[in-house]
């Protein structure tokens, strides 16, 4: 069987169709960086260990480091370029901005898209670890600062903004449940 | 990283075709393990068959009441789904001990089971390891240890394995299921991993070019009363230090039927089964699991760097029975 | 448009604003160093040694140019040569950057050569398979207290000050500390691993770099390659963290070689591994703290010993000692810095220098003292407040620490507190608290500044100032407002690019407060130029700013910074694992710019404190002379989960004399904070760990040497 080790595929992200040659090491966070100018996806270790690259695909969020484009094929892809309505930002984003949950701002993008992603987790029910009896039929848990301190642990804060982070995820959760949770539409809201 | 061909695989036995036809092939699904130790230069496979979007994606209840979960299955909806949460509660607790949010989203059942250890000289190609490197050393034994194997151990290799979810799994009695060019066959959990002996290279059961189809667990009634608990150096994002995984049933201050599982202890998930015989049928009490928990750490060969993992393993073991008992009296 | 008299209604220091930055920030429209397109860009990638002492003897560069997309190999054979015999801003360059000009190799993870292709892919496959042949050498990497190759160290200050006699003052104190402490190798990992982009253009070399101040690379590579300063030119727009890591460094100068050798941008970015060898760490230390005290906890002797170590290659000190200088004084006092050479990588300011490792020896052996005195640890603390510099004789320019220690004492509940340990109890926790004082130097170094009023009625704010993330762009906006009376909205302050002349880099806690002088000053003279109706051309008028005078002419006070830290912690002891239930820190620290990043800069450094204290250690396998697991998952910081709701806040620390009454911020927030939860760990447990960090492992053997 012969060998190829590259392949021409479509990405679709934030909406849109790309067409484009990948050499098979290409990883989704490489393609959105350096072929697709999508630079907003941050590099900090490129093995899984900080979240810094968080997008999220088919609505669920995800590392890109360790996302061959490849294999990305045919899903849907949204980086932070996407998650705003147009001008307007997604509530996540402008909890951010309003209770400074960043400082040098280079893992933002990552916590911003894993905190979209995890609301969703959240509003699907999904436990974590640091909910107490797990059990369905005790019903939900609610999204304690506990609880959005443990589900957003992915996304490591050297600057440690991690407290107005907690509060910006809380805010932009309580502000509006339903939009908050909104995975941006093109990802598909049936994803969790 | 080494260039390589990348196939999905049409179904399994399609999946299973293109992974025999080359010895230097590797499934992929959800990558986490394999892409970063692909990076790291571990693994260099010419060819990649792309398992993650064939049909065994589901979890579905078998008719004896037990649980066939497939091996695509992601960690996250494996946590998620309301038959494990309610029958197994120690298995979600696991894989939600595990890893982060985002990398739950993306590993899977079947490469759970197959990850590799995260001992610090096995990740570096520019040190020996007997595991990567068969007969090349084992530098871990007078270096840096302090996370490494207690029981199971041998002078060839002391590394551990590092999934939480295969602790619970291996309480649970799961069995994994697999799929050859020969045919479908199936492992116990316990004979899945093979004793580290003096090849600590070889690591499963699995005939060569199985594919993981999915893991069976049988009704385990005990079970509906578990928990994990995992110690690790941070609260969160980080490898266990050591882990228990237990079950407990006590009917009128005896205790009728127990299950016991330790993590980050050996290269394999360590079924305690000493410790469950020193249980069943002794009185309820702190006494009997702090006796019991000695009885299997008697075993425990401690590097001079890892004692303190005998006392924490002790103490897990003590803690988390104590709380199960105290909580069936509620 | 003509100039009016503009009232600003409301003064905007002071007051809270939201990064200027802050919607690029969230989009990801923020571009930082490796985020920059360059058309016909080629990658380097670093090949670093893996033996830790020895000879290069060959570069199999042949094989690795035949391989796909690969089109240079540099390495000491082949690569420009460099010039290190200077000395610039923090004193003479590490040769560590200085790469590929010998054959030597002084540690693991020494750069080799630098491989350079058309992708990151096939530049990572071929620096993989570049086959580097060494003659190894035998290495040491063996670190104590006591060895016997330690000398003392005059780094940023003296390497010893002593008065008075010890072993008297211990003799006849009542209450005598005599313990040693210590604290691991620690590594910076901002969140954006260095990275530079080099190109020449026109005869001009731009560096598109993530560094701590731009001006000082310009210099640094300057120096390095004999080139005018004016042919250089540094933009670091946006810098995803440094915390002292971000100066020159292995990957702007391959990148400048490539780039001068190729003709074509290169960009070359560290990894996080090779971060752990190139980025600078903080050295361990070994620290021996004696303390006497009369009855009345009153110091009569103190005694404070440092061991740092450093590499083969360049000599920088830990200076643990240096925080005693400032806190406490006593009839005996005596510090000493000193350092080991090894052959390690060389390690460097971290957040907190000296301070940091230092107030966790000192205020860990306060709060030993305190026990044995049966004295409030706060009250102990107070008694030995200082007049004037307990070395220099200094007055204060202003000490409010007792301020802190009231508010924090207030605020935390300190009063309730049963001073006994191992009595409190939540379930599998058992819960204690402590505290610990914080200081660090307020320094300010020289700067320029560009304002311009423009046409259109707005100000535009030159200054190669650098935002690492502690909102110094919009500090200085504020500043740059007020100093002009006008609204923040009107004023745009550019940072981030060499062009706008020589400022202060973002260390030291020195930039923001270095930065505003200039800005102010600019911004006087500027309102004097502007007379009420005259019409502005086109091109605005501009006025520069130089410090260098005032600067000189600061009275020569002891200037700092000061806070209280207090914590809970909650330890189980039948796990090991401990974690922090709250935090609060109290600081003295100037006139805050902005309220809202200022919060944030004093959270974060305690959040510093509480990975320093349980989680970040690298461990060196004394075989192989590198630490095992250098990633993130294997040297562990602080995740979200470990951290609790934390208060931070301030008191007042006006300084009438001084020309801005500006106070760093970044680093005073780390300093102490160890120390207040190794004390909560100790009131918990009652026991005592001396050694960071407070790994289970640790807290399960504390008493055995296991």
């Amino acid at each position: 069987m012969g060998l190829s080790t590259s392949s021409v595929i479509t990405l679709h992200v934030n909406g849109e169709k790309h067409t484009l040659p990948v050499d098979h090491r290409t990883t989704l966070l490489d393609a959105l960086r350096e072929r697709l100018d999508l630079t907003g996806t941050k590099k900090g270790c490129d093995q899984g260990q900080c979240g810094a690259c968080t997008v999220l695909v088919d609505g669920r969020r995800t590392v890109a480091c360790l996302q061959l484009a490849v294999a990305a094929e045919g899903r849907e892809i949204t980086t932070i370029e996407g998650v705003a309505d147009g001008d307007r930002l997604h509530p996540v984003q402008q909890a951010f901005i309003d209770l400074d949950g960043y400082q040098c701002g280079y893992c933002t993008p990552g916590q911003i898209c894993s905190a979209i992603g995890m609301l969703a987790e959240h509003a699907a029910g999904w436990p974590s670890a640091a909910s107490g009896d797990i059990r369905p039929a005790v019903g939900p848990t609610p999204l304690t600062p506990e609880e959005i301190r443990e589900r957003m642990s992915g996304n490591l804060c050297r600057c440690s903004a991690y407290t107005s982070i907690v509060e910006a995820v809380a805010r932009a959760a309580e502000a509006d449940a339903s939009s908050a949770a909104r995975v941006p539409e093109q990802s598909g809201e049936a994803a969790v | 990283m080494r260039e390589f061909d990348y196939r999905r695989a049409p179904d399994v036995s399609g999946a299973v075709a293109l992974l025999d036809d080359d010895p230097d092939a590797r499934y992929l699904a959800g990558g986490t393990n394999l892409v970063d130790l692909m990076k790291s230069g571990v693994e260099r496979p010419g060819r990649l068959v792309d398992v993650r979007e064939l049909p065994l994606d589901r979890i579905e209840s078998a008719p004896d009441g037990g649980l066939r979960i497939g091996a695509t299955v992601t960690n996250s909806d494996l946590a998620a789904h309301p038959d494990v949460r309610s029958r197994y509660p120690m298995l979600t607790q696991a894989v939600l001990a595990g890893a982060s949010g985002q990398l739950r989203n993306m590993a899977t059942v079947g490469g759970n089971l197959l990850q590799r250890t995260r001992c610090a000289y096995f990740t570096d190609t520019t040190k020996p390891c007997n595991k990567r490197a068969p007969g090349s050393g084992c530098p871990a034994l007078s270096g840096e240890h302090h996370n490494h194997a207690i029981l199971g151990a041998s002078e060839t290799c002391v590394a551990v394995h590092p999934s939480d979810m295969a602790v619970a799994l291996a309480a649970l009695d799961a069995v994994v299921h697999y799929e050859t060019a020969d045919g479908q066959g199936e492992l116990p959990l316990d004979q899945l991993y093979l004793p580290v002996a003096d090849t600590p290279h070889r690591e499963t059961a699995l005939p060569t070019g199985a594919l993981i189809t999915g893991v069976f667990l049988p009704p385990v009634p005990v079970a509906a009363r578990s928990r994990y608990r995992k110690v690790r150096e941070r609260a969160s994002y980080a490898f266990a230090i050591g882990s228990v995984a237990a079950a407990l049933d006590t009917r009128d201050g005896v205790v009728h039927d127990a299950r016991l599982a330790f993590g980050a202890v050996a290269s394999r998930p360590w079924r305690a089964r000493t410790a469950e015989r020193a249980l069943i049928g002794a009185p309820a009490t702190a006494e009997t699991y702090a006796a019991a928990a000695a009885a299997e750490l008697a075993a425990a060969r401690p590097l001079p760097h890892n004692g303190y993992k005998v006392t924490l393993m002790h103490n897990l073991t003590v803690a988390v029975l104590s709380e199960l008992a105290e909580e069936a009296a509620l | 448009m003509t100039t009016t008299a503009q009232e600003a209604a409301v003064r905007a220091v002071g007051t809270g604003h939201v990064r200027v930055e802050g919607r690029d920030k969230v989009t990801g429209a923020a571009r930082y160093a490796g985020d920059i397109p360059f058309t016909e860009l080629a990658y380097g990638w670093l090949v670093l040694s893996t033996v830790v002492r020895g000879r290069i003897r060959d570069i199999a560069s042949g094989p690795v140019l035949e391989m796909p997309g690969v089109v240079a190999v540099l390495d000491h054979r082949n690569a420009p040569r460099l010039e290190t015999d200077y000395v610039s801003l923090l004193g003479r360059p590490d040769p560590t950057c200085a790469v590929f000009q010998h054959d030597a190799v002084p540690h693991l993870g020494w750069p080799v050569a630098l491989v350079v292709a058309q992708t990151p892919e096939q530049a990572r496959e071929a620096a993989e398979a570049l086959v580097v042949e060494y003659e190894p050498l035998p290495h040491d990497i063996e670190f104590t207290g006591d060895h016997p190759d330690s000398y003392p160290v005059d780094g940023h200050m003296p390497g010893v000050t002593d008065k008075g006699d010890q072993e008297a003052e211990l003799a006849a104190s009542a209450a005598v500390v005599d313990e040693e402490y210590t604290t691991p190798e620690e590594h910076h990992h901002p969140m954006e691993p260095h990275a530079a982009t080099a190109r020449w253009e026109d005869g001009r070399l731009e560096v598109v770099d993530s560094n701590q101040g731009a001006t000082w690379v310009v210099g640094e590579l300057a120096n390095l390659f004999s080139l005018d300063p004016a042919s250089i030119r540094v933009r670091s727009e946006h810098v995803g963290g440094g915390f002292g890591s971000k100066g020159v460094r292995a990957h702007q100068v391959a990148a400048v070689m490539a780039a001068t050798v190729l003709q074509r941008p290169v960009r070359v970015a560290l990894t996080r591994p090779q971060m752990f060898a190139l980025a600078g760490h903080r050295s361990p230390t070994v620290q021996r703290v004696r303390l006497g005290a009369d009855t009345e906890g009153r110091l009569r002797a103190l005694d404070h010993r440092s061991v740092s170590r450093t590499s083969k290659v360049y000599e920088f000190v830990e200076a643990s000692a240096g925080v005693a200088r400032v806190m406490y004084d006593a009839a005996a006092h005596h510090t000493e810095n000193r350092v080991v050479r090894r052959d390690v990588p060389s390690p460097t300011f971290m957040r907190g220098p000296g301070e940091a490792p230092g107030a966790f020896a000192l205020e860990s052996a306060l709060d030993e003292l305190a026990e044995k005195c049966g004295i409030d640890p706060i009250e102990l603390r107070l008694r030995n407040e200082p007049d004037k510099g307990p070395v220099s004789g200094l007055p204060f320019a202003t000490r409010n620490l007792r301020a802190c220690f009231e508010e924090g004492a207030r605020r935390f509940g300190w009063a309730q507190r049963d001073p006994r340990p191992g009595v409190r109890r939540d379930g599998r926790w058992l819960l204690g608290t402590g505290t610990a004082a914080a200081s660090f130097p307020a320094g300010a170094a020289p700067s320029t500044a560009a304002i311009t009023a423009e046409a259109d009625g707005r100000f535009t704010v030159r200054i190669a100032a650098t935002d690492i993330g502690t909102g110094a762009r919009t500090a200085l906006t504020l500043v740059a407002a007020d100093a002009l009376d006008v609204a923040p909205e009107r004023v745009t302050v550019r940072i981030g690019d060499s062009e706008f002349g020589f400022a202060m880099i973002a260390g030291g806690s020195m930039g923001t407060r270095s930065w505003s002088m200039a800005v102010i000053a600019a911004a006087r003279d500027l309102r004097e130029r502007l007379v009420p109706g005259m019409a502005i051309p086109a091109e605005g008028i501009t006025v520069r700013s130089d410090t260098t005078a005032q600067i000189a002419a600061l009275a020569n006070m002891e200037r700092h910074s000061y806070g209280a830290q207090f914590a809970e912690a909650a330890v189980d002891p039948a796990t090991g694992e401990v974690r922090v239930r709250r935090m609060l820190g109290i600081f003295a620290a100037g006139r805050i710019v902005n309220p809202l990043t200022a919060r944030s800069q004093f959270t974060g450094g305690m959040t510093w404190g509480i990975s320093m204290a349980l989680h970040e250690e690298a461990v060196r396998d004394p075989a192989f002379g590198g630490p095992v697991g250098a990633d993130l998952a294997g040297y562990h910081v602080a995740t979200n989960a470990d951290v609790p709701r934390i208060e931070a806040d301030w008191v007042d620390d006006t300084d009438p004399d001084d020309p801005v009454g500006i106070k760093g911020i970044g680093e005073v927030a780390i300093v102490g904070a160890a120390a207040a939860i190794a004390n909560a760990v100790w009131h918990a447990t009652g026991v005592r760990h001396r050694s960071l960090p407070i790994r289970p492992s640790r807290v399960l053997t504390a008493g055995s040497d296991a």
